[in-house]
């Protein structure tokens, strides 16, 4: 029997439409793009240029300081636009899928019979590599490091989020595959963090890992978390992390020698008709899936889960890491004395509106409103009881916003990134962007550290 | 409320810099964001907030506070029928009170709303909500017969000099109610304490016998004389359950501790007051009450440990004024220190130091001032957790 970290903070957010378990298989999108904003601290130098024609796999552009590192097209076609921003900036590269659905070759062996050396080349020209983030910070890993473990996390903790078991039900030779290319990759374990609550069919008969089994609300099923549970990062210790959809895209590339952007992914939130799963791919147009699958018309689309997740307009593309779409309402109105009214039908974990009365069980519809302006730090343990971590986040924040490196350091910014205080900034009663601030300080500490 | 809400929207534009009245964009927008919860949509971050902002958490402090305000208003007007020798009736009774307070509320909410808008104003941001709360803390614990111009001097050096000249709310030291009271506590030491101050007399004349001293000064003056010649219960007069119920002379909202009781619920339910504060802020004041018990050499340190909790202004202070978040500890385990300390020199001061009459302010304000200082060490301790880890590991 495997560990089991009992975690009692946190907090599991009553958000409506959760997705059903049925899978729906949907054409193609016509248009994908990959999207440098979803790699920190990335600066991209082109590759390729408007008509080019370009594979599944093809390298788009790299990365200017580790040239190595290469992002790669997910589908065959024609590169048709590059949109760039404020100072030339490139925010999209385009392609224009063609019927063709050609991949470059790979090489297509058993990864146990290859050595570290080729398996981390492979893993570079395919342009995979991107989706192995390293922390501390939680940036694309420099294939120079020698990390101390992997650590991957089984399941999704986060509001409305994709069922993994149902998700990866049929990939278990894939994902075997692809935990044996990793295990070559590090001289540590490879951590896997399951959930009791799930029932783990492939991920708990996983050969040549760790296992630790969590229990607890979000962030529980954070790899930050978990890995500050089994073995806390410490200064100069470097940890890798993947999202299960990319241990997997390895264990095909291993298995076929090809690129497959394919996933399933979650469409859920309140305003989904009929919230469920979808056959869909790394980067793909947004808007064909959401056509007709939208009930009003004043909506906030993310790619990703609420809290964490980029906001997209209506013809935007599936973030690169991103395994859901949420939909839920926008906040754009006013409320007359909303601060004021006894708040029956409001969701709130802080008690102060007597829906905390009603059912835990019942699900709400929340919208993008930040229901108050933005203040001081005012009211103390409010991030403290939904972070299960030994840190006291609001310090490391004022060491953040004193852009103090030390107290950064001593405060423990090693061992969190965004995703893991996204909930403090949710409870936040003076509204403070948790989440931006502590970027600012981990982008500040990449600068110090050089 | 469409017809009120396009009425803003239109008047917005005179507000902006340049506009005619840019001078009142900060109070303008406090009414406005009082009427309606903005439109403000998350732009990165979390895309989903909580309902609840500051706003909120002050209302529900506010409405904590009410059953204390509405007894005290009762009890001033109980008090005076009672100096007076007069009859009891309700309504008159409350009337009365409420007369003599409603001024002091007004002119504790005018002057330092005014003074808020204005510096928020001068630095160009939204009013914060943190007076709210201690504008009505202020006439809560002051003696009701303090004229308005003390009460509004007062309230101008507290929002002032114990909150603005530190960036405003969330940024004071001291809890700004209390430096209020203690300004005027030293400014003008003959209005805010001694046996005339807590009965409003109106133009009545006072009764043969009635003396207007609290249970404290009452113990206070017992402890001068030999233990032997001290009558039964420590010198005070009052039954417990007067005290209890709040039928004593004393600040306007200090003295039911039923009410306070019931505000206690309220902020412990809506988790806005932490349990652990107020508890530790209980406990310490039991340790040292029971330490003077053991050592007692006059009648008021043998004043029984629970009777301390139910006399002057401990359980307010312990339940609205110690769970301040902002001048009070931060860390949870700095919480637990910061309260017991609280406790324990509440009671001391009270009772040891014939200076004071009643510890608590003074207890609350010093632990104010150190609170940073145990919040610091309980920072180093998780600072040294993680290095001792790195250096394990290494």
């Amino acid at each position: 029997m495997s560990k089991v970290i009992k975690l009692k903070k946190g907090l599991d957010i009553q958000i409506k439409g959760e997705p059903a378990n049925n899978l729906e298989h949907i054409s193609k999108p016509e248009t994908f793009a990959i999207k440098p904003a979803d790699f920190q601290g990335l600066v991209p130098k082109l590759t390729v240029a408007v008509g080019d024609k370009v594979k599944a796999g093809t390298p788009l552009f790299f990365d200017k300081y580790q040239p190595e590192i290469q992002y790669v097209s997910p589908v065959s076609g024609e590169v048709s636009a590059i949109n760039r921003g404020e100072r030339r900036r490139i925010l999209e590269v385009i392609v224009k899928t063609d019927s063709a659905n050609l991949s470059e070759d790979f090489l297509q062996e058993n990864p146990q019979n290859l050595t570290s050396d080729l398996i981390k080349t492979e893993l570079l020209k395919s342009g995979i590599w991107p989706a192995i983030k390293s922390r501390p910070f939680g940036i694309v890993a420099h294939p120079a490091d020698q990390p101390k473990a992997i650590f991957i996390s089984c399941f999704d903790s986060s509001p409305l989020a994709p069922d993994y078991d149902f998700v990866f039900k049929d990939e278990a030779i894939a994902w075997q595959t692809g935990i044996d290319a990793l295990s070559k990759l590090t001289k540590g374990k490879i951590n896997l963090g399951l959930s009791v609550n799930k029932e783990n069919k492939i991920f708990s008969q996983t050969k040549g890992v760790e296992i630790t089994t969590f229990s607890g609300p979000h962030p529980a099923g954070n790899v930050g978390i978990q890995i500050h549970a089994v073995s806390p990062i410490n200064k100069g210790e470097v940890v890798w992390t993947l999202m299960l959809q990319d241990v997997i895209m390895i264990g095909r590339l291993f298995l076929t020698g090809k690129y497959d952007s394919s996933r399933i992914i979650a469409l859920s939130g309140s305003e989904v008709k009929e919230p469920r799963y979808f056959q869909f791919w790394q980067g793909g147009s947004l808007s064909g899936l959401l056509k007709e699958r939208i009930a009003k018309k004043n909506v906030r689309i993310i790619s990703g889960n609420v809290l964490t997740g980029t906001a997209v307009i209506n013809d935007g593309f599936l973030g690169f890491y991103d395994t859901m779409v949420s939909v839920i309402p926008d906040g754009n109105y006013y409320e007359m004395f909303g601060w004021a009214l006894p708040g029956f039908g409001k969701y709130s974990p802080s008690h102060t509106f007597f829906s905390w009365l009603g059912s835990k069980r019942k699900k709400y519809i929340l919208d993008s409103n930040t229901h108050g302006e933005e203040r001081a730090f005012v009211l103390s343990d409010e991030y403290e009881k939904v972070l299960p971590m030994d840190i006291l986040p609001v310090y490391l924040l004022k060491a953040i916003l004193a852009n103090d490196i030390d107290a950064m350091e001593q405060l423990g910014i090693y061992e969190v990134i965004e995703e893991d205080l996204a909930l403090c900034e949710y409870v936040c009663t003076s509204k403070i962007m948790v989440q931006s601030i502590l970027r600012k300080g981990i982008n500040n500490m990449i600068k110090e550290l050089g | 409320m469409k017809a009120l809400r396009n009425w803003f929207d239109k008047q917005k534009p005179h507000l902006e810099k340049g506009g005619k009245f840019h001078l009142f964009k900060s109070g303008f927008e406090a009414i406005e964001v009082f009427m309606f919860v903005p439109n403000h949509t998350t732009k990165q971050g979390t895309h989903i907030r909580d309902y609840v902002d500051l706003k909120r958490t002050m209302t529900v402090v506010i409405v904590a506070l009410i059953p204390a305000l509405l007894f005290g208003m009762y009890n001033i007007g109980y008090q005076h029928y009672i100096a007076t020798g007069q009859q009891l009736s309700f309504l008159p009774v409350f009337g009365f009170g409420f007369l003599k307070v409603l001024p002091i509320i007004i002119v504790s909410y005018v002057v330092g709303l005014g003074i808020e808008i204005a510096a928020a104003q001068m630095r160009g941001h939204e009013v914060n909500e943190g007076y709210l709360v201690t504008g009505m803390l202020i006439p809560m614990v002051l003696p009701v017969t303090t004229p308005l111009w003390m009460v509004a001097i007062a309230v101008a050096f507290s929002v002032i000099f114990a909150k603005e000249v530190f960036g405003g709310t969330g940024m004071n030291i001291w809890n700004p109610a209390l430096v209020a009271r203690a300004f005027l506590f030293f400014a003008y030491p003959s209005q805010m304490s001694g046996d005339s101050v807590w009965i409003s007399m109106g133009d009545k004349a006072i009764i043969d016998g009635f003396s207007g001293a609290t249970p404290l000064s009452q113990a206070a003056a017992a402890a001068a004389k030999p233990m032997a010649e001290v009558a039964s219960n420590h010198g005070i007069t009052y039954s417990l359950m007067d005290m209890f119920l709040g039928f004593i002379p004393g600040s306007i909202g200090e003295t039911s501790k039923l009410a306070i009781l019931i505000g206690a619920v309220i902020l412990l339910i809506t988790r806005i007051g932490g349990w652990k504060i107020m508890l530790s802020t209980i406990l310490g004041g039991l340790f040292m009450a029971t330490i003077l018990n053991i050592f007692a050499v006059n009648s008021y340190m043998a004043v029984p440990a629970w009777q301390h909790l139910i006399m002057g202004g401990f359980a307010f202070g312990a339940v609205f004024m110690v769970t301040d978040p902002v001048s009070g500890a931060q860390t949870n385990r700095g919480k637990w220190i910061y309260g017991f300390l609280i406790g324990v020199f509440g009671i001391m001061i009270r009772v040891v130091n014939p200076a004071y009459p009643e510890g608590m302010m003074l207890a609350i304000l010093i632990m104010n001032m150190f609170a940073p200082l145990i919040d610091y060490y309980v920072v180093q301790g998780n600072i040294k957790r993680r290095m001792k880890r790195a250096i394990v590991k290494a």
